[in-house]
């Protein structure tokens, strides 16, 4: 395969995964056990689910460590564990993937605020944190690092600093969450994020998760007006989600996010797939639809 | 309203704690009385900062700051409150937590920080919190004797611990307890169908909804 980079530089879009999380949950995931720990005991959902997307058309498996940094897994008591999670991750993801597809690794927030003396964390034990998770990530072979579901807009500078400084030259994609009046719960604009991220120099970077797919929409269209040249990246939840008979529905189907995948790559986008409540059949049904 | 009580409500807005500290001072030394600087600045300053958020103008680090400046002013009011045997008005008691299985903290943490500021004495049990600790906490406000109104707040951000909100209301139940609370629960995978589902008295999308509707459950 070509290297990641020249792929985007080529102009064709890259169709990513889906759901990780609700996935692993509809096969039996207990409730408020990390999907980490399945890394470690139960990987053959998470290998089977990420083939399932390769299947359907993705060509970006990302790998089950959104939780697996420091801070998250000190919670979750699995601490002691992070460089074999990690590792063990991004083998799975490359068990699935083979040669049809990349390899990314997930870095997801740290859970703190940082805002001293109020919340817990400093801008530089973040960038510890996430140096010390891509890192490992990054000796296992991941084609990418992938920051995602990001609020903050230091948190995600420590979050490519720290990548940066522990992997140099590893591409980095970059997403925020846009979940509350077209902004992050943090007060983070699209346009912000942006300019910011372009001038971190990542590879691709948009938005991810959200409260709905216009508001995601509504994200990439000013994200790609603040960088008009940048890949852009677009990965929204299925939807809102809501309750029928005790189980979480996403009201998105995969027709609705195929239309969708469109207009975001008119919008600019280029990479394109989805986050909570996704399944193989919406990300078949978006592979189908950019790529026609 | 007093220059200096217009000010204290401005310091509170803006999330200013230092300023806000200092005009609680100076509106002691002034000779205003503390609950009339909690009454005409402090509470209608967090009402001005909801709205904000809720119309979007407002984001966490608003409402994060603004509830510390209302803190550092009630530092300097507090005492004084104490001076004078005069008590705010406490609304009602909340205990809070997010559920077991579920380590998420910053949603649970400003709801409470929220109503904390809007007059509520608030428990908050933490994160990753078993049913039965719930059920301790409720039963230890009971035996205090106090005849406040008890909210139960239960968060969780997974739909996979959602689940343990329901077994924190069936815990109050088994312990005969539920009749004489109000369940709240939020987080981002409920909803107000989830609330009806597992028999919740009511659910809030956020921080700032969270105080209006405690204090429509509580009729304050």
């Amino acid at each position: 395969m070509e290297d990641i980079v020249s792929r985007l530089k080529s102009g064709r879009v890259i169709v990513a995964d889906g759901a990780t999380g609700t996935m692993l949950l509809a096969a039996g995931l207990p409730a408020g056990t990390p999907p980490e720990r399945w890394v470690l005991e139960n990987p053959d959902p998470i290998r089977d689910l990420q083939r399932a997307y390769v299947e359907a058309g993705s060509d970006l498996i990302i790998a089950c460590t959104f939780g697996a940094n420091r801070t998250r897994l000190e919670q979750t008591g699995l601490a002691d564990r992070l460089v074999e999670i990690n590792q063990r991750a991004v083998q799975i993801a490359r068990e699935a993937a083979g040669d049809r597809a990349y390899v990314a690794a997930d870095i997801g927030p740290t859970g703190e605020l940082l805002m001293p003396p109020i919340g817990k964390m400093t801008y530089e034990q973040a960038l510890e944190v996430f140096a010390e998770q891509a890192a490992v990530l990054t000796q296992a072979g991941t084609d990418v690092l992938y920051i995602e579901t990001m609020s903050d807009l230091e948190e995600m500078k420590a979050a490519v600093a720290g990548a940066q400084q522990a992997a140099p030259g590893i591409p980095i994609f970059a997403t925020f969450s846009f979940d509350h009046h077209g902004r992050t719960n943090m007060g983070v604009k699209p346009e912000q994020a942006a300019e910011t991220l372009q001038a971190l120099g990542v590879a691709a970077f948009g938005a991810n998760c959200g409260a709905t797919l216009e508001m995601t929409e509504g994200a990439v269209t000013k994200m790609h007006e603040a960088a008009p040249q940048a890949a852009l990246i677009a990965k929204p939840n299925a939807g809102k989600p809501h309750m029928v008979d005790r189980k979480t529905v996403y009201d998105a189907t995969p027709e609705d996010m195929a239309e969708y995948a469109k207009k975001f790559v008119a919008l600019g986008a280029q990479v394109v797939g989805g986050c909570c409540g996704s399944t193989p059949e919406h990300i078949r049904a978006i592979s189908e639809a950019v790529r026609s | 309203m007093n220059d200096i009580l217009t000010q204290l409500q401005e310091a509170v807005i803006t999330g200013e704690p230092e300023q806000a500290q200092g005009l609680a001072t100076q509106a002691l030394e002034a000779g205003i009385a503390p609950l009339d600087a909690i009454d005409q600045a402090l509470n209608p300053g967090m009402q001005i900062v909801g709205d904000r958020y809720e119309c979007g103008d407002y984001f966490i680090p608003d409402l994060v700051m603004a509830a510390e400046a209302m803190k550092a002013a009630m530092e300097k009011l507090e005492p004084e409150l104490l001076a004078r045997q005069e008590q705010r008005q406490i609304l009602g008691t909340v205990v809070i937590g997010t559920v077991e299985g579920d380590i998420h903290e910053i949603g649970k943490s400003l709801v409470a920080t929220m109503l904390s500021a809007a007059g509520f004495q608030v428990h908050d049990l933490g994160v990753g919190v078993p049913a039965d600790r719930f059920v301790e906490q409720v039963k230890e406000i009971g035996a205090s004797g106090d005849s406040v109104p008890v909210v139960v707040g239960l968060s969780a951000l997974l739909t996979t611990t959602m689940r343990n909100q329901e077994a924190v209301i069936k815990a109050l139940q088994e312990a005969g307890l539920r009749e004489g609370v109000k369940v709240i629960i939020g987080g981002a995978p409920a909803n107000p169908e989830w609330a009806e589902t597992i028999g919740a008295d009511a659910y809030a999308e956020n921080a700032n909804e969270a105080v209006d509707v405690v204090k429509q459950l509580l009729e304050v």
